[in-house]
């Protein structure tokens, strides 16, 4: 019976193909938002995820300024190697300390050239930032206190001026230094920031202080705590040392920033949920919407078919009956339009994820809930003009013009 | 529910049955007590002036209204004492309804229109199509199943209508002014049709009609006046 009646439905619907499908376009639209919003909203979730954990979860980042906002800062009061040297010294459960500075240099090979981000290091980045190298070799002892003229390159780097030609032992131009390619890194991808990680080239720290700077300073200091520590002990601790240091008085803001990645990866995590909540929410309300659209259709509906009803009334349809019919023409509507919505918004989703460069991330659930929600509201909103429907004396309603 | 009854009790008795719509002073007595009995295999015309009371004695004849005073046994059962989804079931299973205005379904073709019956009834795919089919072919349409109403002149739609009463197989068919709407050529095939299911199929036929034309194809003429039977009347033949 359920089945002859829902057989009936789309009779109904296909009777009225054209004003079926505008009075579904809100559910549609309202399921596709949703859907949409929210699998876009886990995959932005997931990429900063994945690339904090690539980083190194437990990776703490001292750098000079006050700290303002989210990566803002001003008041530059630059760090110097022997602050390095003090947190690997006193501060406990620390694995590694990476003094860290960067300019923006051209390489150049043969006829190539490519405008990369050169940072000046040692060893220790390679562990604290997560990197490998994946050929040749880390830079020597003798390398690093005589800032020798060597060089480890990302992938970018290598792709951009070399191509397909072994890049180990050759020597690139960084302004007016002229350093071996002795290692290759492991290519790491981009960041949550958008940034490409395999566009650098490493050197030697005293390297890049001496022969690409000339400046003494250091840009930060990349610090990983030991596993299975706290970060937020050592966090404090660094802070309290930095303090020392730099001599703050009790009363004075700290001039640097001690920033831990577990906070960045919540704080941007968090922000991206947040986002997707808001704009699932608008998009929970086009339901809403779609919902009074499909009831308004439905009430006209039942207006204008008083005389349809009244013969299925005279032919011995029951009052359940009636009423069944036009409650699951309303259900079977309002689906319609949760699947239609669902297609499109898987659709989108695949198309926005690949424009976004985000991973598509099926959320099964949502997608249930959705197309729950939309069958919800066509029961919810169907059921008044059914009951109207159900209740007709059959003898007006066969009157009725 | 299941209305079994003797085979020679009549099919249909009023006895003193009234109507009165409307309360207190603005009352409208619209049957006055109605004495009546139709017998199986019957085909009764029902005439009279408008206001005479015969659509009101339709609608409670089709259980769509039940009556102020009086009884109205249809097989034994007493309509006035069944509720409205029983009186839905009577409807459903013993009764086929003819109207005026055809009141097929729009943008719904024939054969969907005549197995709406069915479905209510539950009929499975295969037994609908066939009953439907029949009962095109019984009233001559057959090759018109794939029709929709407004590709049907009003002769056949009425044609496809009486495909829908007849296809449950009912104990009685009325019929409200099945003619009304049409020119006299097409009101004879349609009454030769009815003629026919009547005396081939043993269907009972209770017709209400306004043009004496019609009420000769019956084979018995009931007068209404003022909420009364006025006469009563076996018909002599087809003029």
């Amino acid at each position: 019976m359920l089945w002859n009646t829902v057989l009936l439905a789309l009779r109904e619907i296909r009777r009225n193909v054209m004003r079926s499908f505008l009075t579904i376009l809100g559910i549609v639209i309202g399921v596709g938002a949703v859907i949409t919003m929210v699998t876009i909203g886990g995959g932005a979730t997931l990429q900063v995820k994945q690339q904090i954990s690539s980083m190194g979860s437990n990776m703490l980042m001292v750098s000079p300024g006050k700290r303002l906002g989210p990566g803002q800062s001003s008041g530059n009061v630059p760090f110097k190697e022997a602050d390095a040297e003090a947190i690997s010294r006193e501060v406990g459960s620390i694995a590694a300390v990476a003094p860290v500075s960067s300019q923006s240099s051209q390489a150049i090979f043969g006829n190539q050239n490519w405008t990369t981000q050169v940072t000046g290091s040692d060893n220790q980045y390679f562990y604290v930032t997560n990197r490998t190298v994946a050929t040749g070799r880390q830079f020597s002892e003798s390398e690093l206190r005589a800032g020798a003229a060597v060089c480890i390159i990302g992938e970018t780097v290598r792709k951009k001026l070399f191509g397909g030609q072994d890049a180990l032992g050759e020597k690139i131009r960084l302004q007016k230094l002229s350093c071996e390619v002795i290692g290759l890194l492991e290519g790491k991808g981009q960041s949550s920031m958008g940034m490409d990680q395999d566009d650098v080239v490493v050197i030697p720290l005293r390297t890049l202080q001496r022969r690409v700077t000339g400046k003494q300073d250091i840009g930060m200091i990349q610090v990983s705590v030991q596993q299975g520590a706290s970060t937020d002990k050592a966090l404090k601790d660094i802070a309290k040392l930095m303090r020392e240091r730099r001599h703050l008085a009790p009363s004075d803001d700290d001039n640097f920033n001690v920033m831990d990645m577990k906070e960045i990866s919540k704080m941007l995590t968090g922000t991206t949920e947040l986002l997707t909540a808001l704009l699932s929410a608008v998009a929970a309300v086009s339901l809403l919407v779609g919902g009074i659209g499909i009831m308004n259709i439905m009430l006209v509906s039942v207006t204008e078919r008083t005389r349809e009803i009244g013969v299925r009334l005279a032919i011995g349809a029951m009052e359940r009956e009636v009423l069944m019919q036009f409650l699951v023409e309303a259900v079977v509507l309002s689906s319609l339009g949760g699947i239609i919505g669902i297609i499109l918004a898987l659709a989108a989703s695949i198309w926005l994820t690949g424009l976004l460069r985000v991973p598509f991330v099926f959320n099964g659930p949502i997608v249930f809930v959705a197309f729950l929600f939309s069958a919800a509201v066509g029961m919810i909103f169907g059921y008044f003009p059914a009951l109207k429907a159900a209740r007709l004396d059959p003898i007006e309603a066969l009157r009725h013009e | 529910m299941h209305v079994e009854g003797a085979t020679q009790a009549p099919l249909i008795v009023f006895s003193g049955v009234t109507k009165v719509y409307g309360k207190g002073n603005a009352t409208v007595e619209a049957l006055q007590g109605i004495d009546l009995c139709i017998e199986e295999g019957e085909f009764v015309a029902i005439m009279g002036p408008s206001g005479s009371g015969k659509s009101t004695c339709m609608n409670i004849l089709g259980c769509l209204d039940t009556p102020t005073g009086g009884t109205y046994m249809f097989r034994d059962v007493n309509v006035g004492m069944l509720t409205r989804n029983q009186r839905a079931l009577l409807r459903r299973h013993y009764q086929g309804f003819i109207f005026q205005g055809y009141n097929l379904l729009s943008r719904t073709s024939a054969l969907e229109n005549v197995e709406l019956p069915l479905l209510y009834r539950g009929a499975g795919v295969r037994e609908r199509r066939q009953h439907a089919m029949e009962a095109l072919e019984t009233v001559g349409l057959k090759g018109w199943e794939s029709h929709t109403p407004s590709e049907l002149s009003g002769g056949q739609q009425q044609r496809v209508a009486i495909a829908r009463a007849i296809v449950t197989n009912p104990a009685v068919l009325l019929a409200d002014e099945p003619t009304g709407n049409l020119d006299t050529a097409r009101s004879r095939e349609i009454m030769d049709v009815l003629t026919a299911l009547n005396g081939d199929g043993g269907i009972t036929i209770v017709m209400i009609t306004h043009e004496p034309d019609m009420a000769l194809y019956a084979k018995r003429q009931i007068h209404f006046l003022d909420g009364l039977v006025v006469s009563d009347k076996p018909n002599g033949g087809k003029g």
